[in-house]
């Protein structure tokens, strides 16, 4: 992204006046501290302590007990089955539903990229299942495939199945409500990078003959690979996150808990600050290397991000 | 090429509308079930009834978290758009180093896992006394609000042509009246815009919700509705849920509704530049 600012009209004058330089830099420092020392406050704070609080054995149910125990912690966590199945779990979830969400997502893109009457509609409701509150979405869901409050099962005439009593058909509910919710996001950055593909491309593509696969292989997508890129590492790294799903479907029972889940479980359900500390970190830490996988890997360029 | 809608659009249309709209139905459906109709195993009720929604307004966990959620949303709200109108601002108007780097730390920011500041902000506010408190919740809503506000605002900011400023001055305005009859009026709609989608995330949010509260002191909505059992243990609680879950529905709907193109625009305004 071009952040520098345009310049503005007094911009020769600058070199001559460096005192003003001097003084617009200060002004510009004061500004944007507020707001740099709240996010470092409302993070960098507490992931300190977290640092800190997993190198010690800690339990909030017996302070007296806090030792420090260096990185066993870490050999705990990484040495533990329950551990790699999370990941598993997170991994799994993540790479289905951000594949299905980005088909799908173009689908929708390119419906929307094309209608004129009705326009207004689709947007709208699109918004809905972006704008709607997780747990709501995951509720919905959860009664639509639920035993006695659910009528999926009459439907299909899948008669007593149990959606929740078993591992991946509950993973497989608590996809579709990730899936439900936070398709629109995709599709309107991915609705966004099909508007930059010029329309002289796809008129000349058509002239020469190109059938409608060979556009949209050959002139679309390389023309939008940024859009694609950009919503992808946005999804990936908050379908990563996953939490609230989980905990409203199954509360992580039949194997369905995520990392997410891990760590919330450890520090507030059992109060086990040093282990848990572990765990976030460890999570925090995934979220990085995905991150700059994304980034080396797929030559994400940021700067090319706003907003969003 | 024209943008000529076939069959094929508009089938595609009415199936987007379909799919992001059933779900919604189908909770407002349930809402209006009562007694045995809950697990009638059918998407309609055989009769409608408002019953949920009188148990859901009478049941103080549940206006109670109304109540918190309205106010911490707001208020977080409030807060990170004022600071990051002030930060973005500065970013879009003044020249000095280090603004990308106030950027790239917001972004960072913005994909940090909330469970990972759960533990230690659980530890840190039980000892300085702001747990189960609202500013206990809005601080940490603010490690999203505010990167996601200062994002949404840099991009609006940049588009706005401050040189009218200075030629509203020169035309003999005072700077006051600069700023106020032109520079305000260009900066609202992105202001405004920011506003509705730092109050989605916070409105959203669960994962603090449910770590950094115990009473109903400022337990918001979404980590209500993970505890709320029903009336009486013998009643079903899918029923009074969902009438709760249409009821936190309502303001994003309204929202969608009134803000549709403002929405779209913040969330893609030159969120990819081509």
């Amino acid at each position: 992204m071009n952040v520098e600012a345009p310049p503005g009209p007094d911009a020769p004058r600058k070199a001559l006046a460096s005192d003003r330089a001097v003084s617009e830099r200060r002004l510009g420092w004061k500004l944007v501290a507020p707001a740099v020392f709240m996010m470092l406050l409302v993070t960098a704070y507490p992931m300190m302590n977290a640092l800190y609080l997993s190198l010690f054995s800690y339990r909030l149910t017996d302070p007296a007990g806090k030792e420090f125990v260096g990185l066993r912690n870490y050999a705990v966590v990484l040495g533990d089955s329950l551990w790699w199945q999370d990941v598993f779990t997170t991994v799994t979830i993540t790479v289905i539903t951000v594949v299905v969400e980005l088909i799908l997502g173009f689908a929708f893109a390119m419906v929307m990229h094309k209608i004129v009457f009705g326009k207004r509609e689709v947007r709208t409701s699109i918004l809905i299942p972006y704008g709607i509150i997780t747990v709501v979405s995951a509720f919905a869901w959860r009664y639509a495939f639920a035993l006695d409050s659910g009528f999926v099962n009459e439907w299909f005439n899948l008669g007593d199945k149990s959606w929740f009593g078993e591992r991946w058909s509950s993973l497989a509910v608590i996809s579709l409500s990730e899936i439900w919710k936070t398709t629109p996001f995709i599709s309107l950055l991915l609705l966004a990078g099909l508007a930059q593909v010029p329309d002289v491309l796809q008129e000349a593509a058509q002239i020469d003959g190109a059938s409608w696969s060979q556009r949209l292989t050959k002139v679309t997508l390389p023309n939008m690979k940024a859009a694609i890129l950009v919503a992808v590492l946005f999804r990936t790294l908050d379908a990563y996150r996953l939490f609230d799903n989980v905990f409203i479907m199954t509360s992580g029972a039949q194997r369905t808990e995520t990392v997410s889940f891990l760590a919330y479980r450890q520090m507030i359900s059992r109060t086990a600050l040093g282990l848990g500390s572990a765990v976030s970190v460890l999570l925090f830490l995934s979220v990085l290397l995905i991150a700059a996988g994304f980034i080396k890997g797929f030559k994400v360029d940021l700067s090319q991000v706003r907003g969003g | 090429m024209k943008r000529r809608e076939g069959p094929w659009t508009i089938l595609g249309a009415v199936l987007i509308i379909a799919w992001a709209l059933a779900p919604v139905v189908w909770i407002i459906s349930l809402s209006l079930k009562a007694g045995d109709d809950i697990n009638n195993n059918k998407f309609w009720p055989t009769k409608f009834s408002t019953e949920n929604y009188e148990t859901v307004f009478n049941t103080p966990l549940f206006t109670s978290a109304l109540r918190n959620s309205i106010g911490i949303s707001l208020l977080a709200t409030a807060l990170s758009v004022a600071i990051a109108t002030v930060a973005a601002y500065a970013i879009a108007r003044l020249d000095f180093p280090g603004k990308k780097t106030v950027l790239s730390i917001a972004l960072a920011i913005a994909m940090f896992p909330a469970v990972s500041l759960v533990g230690p902000l659980f530890n840190i506010w039980r000892s300085v006394g702001l747990y189960d408190t609202w500013l206990g919740l809005i601080i940490p809503y603010m490690s999203f609000t505010l990167p996601l506000s200062l994002w949404t605002l840099s991009a609006f900011f940049r588009e706005i042509p401050w040189e009218m400023e200075e030629a509203a001055q020169m035309d003999g305005a005072t700077p006051w009246q600069a700023f106020r009859k032109v520079i305000v009026p260009l900066a609202a709609p992105g202001v405004f815009t920011a506003a509705i989608l730092a109050f989605f995330f916070a409105w959203n949010d669960f994962v603090f919700g449910i770590s950094l509260t115990s009473t109903d002191a400022a337990r918001p909505v979404p980590a209500a509705l993970a505890f709320f059992t029903g009336a009486s243990q013998f009643q079903q609680p899918a029923g009074a849920i969902s009438a709760a879950a249409v009821v936190v529905t309502i303001p994003v709907v309204v929202l969608v509704l009134l803000f549709q193109k403002k929405i779209v625009a913040g969330l893609t305004n030159g969120a990819v530049k081509g």
